[in-house]
């Protein structure tokens, strides 16, 4: 094994001739010298020479190492005229030389670099607008299937639906019960701390009822599931087009919003203000238990609580949940079909999908907040 | 059969991605009972060329016509009549991955007949014992092959006994003794059904032994090289390009273009454009 490299390779300058010496043995493992370190000095000194001869009499062995050296070498020399001698290297070396030369680099294949800042921020700009009619169409498409769906048009399997159920509906139980409990636990001890100073804990049912059914359960649930259900909903529909499943099921004349995005929608619509409720109740037994151990007895707080709440909030909470079941189920839909062919695609439109439908829920409880203290409820 | 219409015809379709133009000016004719090949170098847009003619892609200028009837131009539901008359295998097979193999087969044939589901299943374990997969009813695509998949794929596209069979790449990755037994399939299919069958293909053996009609996309120039019988094209095409790719190459010493030995010009192609003009 050689080691040093310029034992490898030298070069004599002589005037406007380059004579090369090539030597010993060139093994990607053995660290062959570089383009840039060994011959682009003499090469560039004194300005491009007429031409290069090589000579490989104490060359030993070689591998690609000395190949793609040749090869920049021999680009080089195209750009700038100079005579680059062939004949002067071995046959086998030449014969490889020919195999890399004999395809032209296509010029579409650098066609993506070379671009000016305005160009990316003119097109960045007119993907928003893409973007958003992408959206609107979606939209637009989804109400179509809806109303196909209600006069009996539409078609998916039935099953599909189902398992997006149990999958959006049973299999979350666990994690939203957690979520829930531990949420209403914060809020009765934030609250307790606070409302102890002015002797007034018992209103801590009030605080962690109110909180939870108006806004907590609906969120958290809502949050839960965007990360659980509406991430898998863009994973699985981002793969199926990688697949070409959905070009499948087009052209065997099935719809992919009626087949695909209908029954995740509709699962999660029922899905989710059922989740809710289950996340208020939840969250209410988690302040319940913190007070109770602060010394409210269970009846006290049970009774405050049914007092706080009225049939208003509770409504509130399941329209949200109505609200962010569809959002959660567009979003991962939406970016699912929008996805594009590789794995690396996959994954982003299931982050896009996270975001989206977490600051979509954002957003409509905002409104949500508005539009309730516009009219008063 | 007796039509003189031509089964599938398309008008100087250009095809292009935004503005990056793939093929342009692609005019031929498929007959009834044809078993139309295309073909052509990789990436030069043989399944671009498939996917426009199934409707999934729009063509940015030029018409595609069933039996006389203008698909580019026809609303939702001529275009569906006419859709329905297909059966597509893709590259990957593209089973739907939450679906057996049988399910797979037996979802159009569902939606599509009134059969009784006893009878469908008779039908599924039909198909799939025609491209050699019976007994894999109930396996799901990710537990069986690449080859496998793909031989499930041509059984779904051939459930409902479609007049237009396409086909993309369908020997492609397949052993020898299996791509044969397709080749025998898809004339069966074609003299039994009387289905005008279209390949994507670059099986020279496959292109020989099925092929009744062809057209060669040439990727130098982005438009058609030829149309015709592939066995006559071999043979006879005016275009040397043409009956290189046919022969594989071999009559013609060109295969690789030659570089010249000394230096300054090595671009034998003369439809590449020099490059290195940064310095």
């Amino acid at each position: 094994m050689n080691d040093d490299s310029s034992n490898l390779l030298s070069a004599d300058r002589s005037g406007d001739r380059l004579e090369v010496f090539l030597s010993g043995s060139w093994h990607i493992n053995s660290s062959p010298p570089d383009f840039a370190s060994s011959l682009a000095t003499p090469l560039n000194d004194g300005g491009p020479p007429s031409s290069i001869t090589f000579d490989t009499s104490a060359l030993d062995s070689y591998d690609s190492s000395l190949i793609s050296l040749l090869l920049k070498l021999h680009r080089q020399c195209e750009s700038t005229n100079t005579r680059f001698d062939r004949d002067s290297l071995p046959g086998d070396v030449n014969d490889l030389l020919d195999m890399a030369l004999a395809v032209p680099e296509t010029e579409e294949g650098n066609r993506r670099q070379d671009r000016r800042f305005f160009y990316r921020v003119g097109s960045a700009s007119l993907a928003i607008v893409d973007e958003l009619l992408d959206l609107f169409n979606f939209l637009g498409e989804c109400l179509f299937a809806i109303g196909r769906l209600l006069t009996g048009r539409a078609r998916f399997r039935h099953r599909d639906f189902w398992v997006t159920v149990q999958e959006s509906g049973a299999e979350a139980l666990p994690i939203v019960a957690l979520i829930s409990v531990l949420i209403g636990m914060i809020l009765a001890f934030v609250g307790s701390h606070q409302l102890s100073e002015f002797g007034a804990s018992i209103y801590v049912a009030d605080l962690v009822g109110i909180a939870m059914v108006r806004e907590m359960g609906a969120i958290m649930a809502g949050v839960i599931m965007s990360g659980r259900t509406g991430a898998n909903f863009a994973a699985q529909l981002g793969s199926m087009k990688v697949n070409e499943e959905i070009d499948a099921l087009r052209t065997f004349g099935f719809n992919p919003i009626d087949f695909l995005v209908i029954p995740r929608i509709l699962a999660l619509v029922i899905m989710m203000p059922l989740l809710t409720v289950y996340a208020d109740i939840i969250g209410i037994l988690g302040g319940m238990i913190v007070g109770v151990t602060m010394g409210i007895s269970f009846d006290q707080y049970f009774n405050q609580t049914i007092n706080s709440l009225d049939i208003v909030a509770c409504m509130i909470g399941i329209t949200k949940g109505f609200v962010f079941g569809f959002i959660i189920a567009g979003a991962g839909c939406l970016r699912g079909m929008q996805s594009g062919g590789s794995s690396a695609a996959v994954g982003s439109a299931t982050t896009s999908a996270v975001v989206t439908s977490i600051t979509a829920i954002i957003i409509a409880d905002a409104i949500f907040a508005v539009l309730t203290t516009i009219l008063g409820l | 059969m007796s039509e003189p219409a031509p089964h599938i015809k398309v008008e100087n379709l250009t095809m292009a991605y935004g503005s990056f133009v793939v093929m342009r000016d692609i005019t031929f004719a498929i007959n009834h009972g044809d078993v139309f090949i295309i073909m052509g170098g990789s990436g030069c847009g043989k399944s671009t060329l498939l996917r426009h003619l199934i409707g999934l892609k729009e063509p940015a200028l030029g018409e595609i016509f069933f039996e006389n009837v203008n698909f580019t131009a026809a609303d939702r539901e001529t275009r569906k009549k006419i859709t329905r008359k297909f059966g597509v295998m893709y590259q990957s097979g593209a089973l739907w991955s939450s679906l057996t193999l049988a399910e797979n087969v037996a979802l159009p044939i569902e939606q599509y007949t009134s059969l009784k589901s006893s009878q469908i299943r008779d039908l599924v374990s039909y198909k799939l014992g025609l491209v050699g997969l019976g007994g894999f009813e109930d396996f799901y695509p990710a537990q069986i092959s690449g080859g496998m998949c793909k031989r499930a794929g041509i059984a779904r596209a051939m459930a409902l006994d479609p007049e237009i069979l396409f086909l993309d790449e369908p020997s492609a990755g397949l052993d020898p003794i299996s791509a044969q037994r397709l080749d025998d399939l898809i004339i069966h299919l074609r003299d039994s059904l009387g289905s005008t069958i279209v390949i994507v293909t670059h099986e020279l053996a496959s292109i020989f032994a099925v092929g009744t009609n062809s057209v060669f996309l040439d990727n130098q120039t982005r438009t058609m090289g030829a149309t015709g019988d592939p066995n006559e094209l071999r043979e006879k095409s005016p275009r040397e390009d043409v009956r290189l790719f046919l022969n594989r190459g071999v009559p013609d010493e060109k295969s690789f273009p030659q570089p010249p030995s000394d230096g300054t010009n090595s671009q034998a192609s003369p439809a590449a454009p020099r490059q290195g003009s940064h310095s």
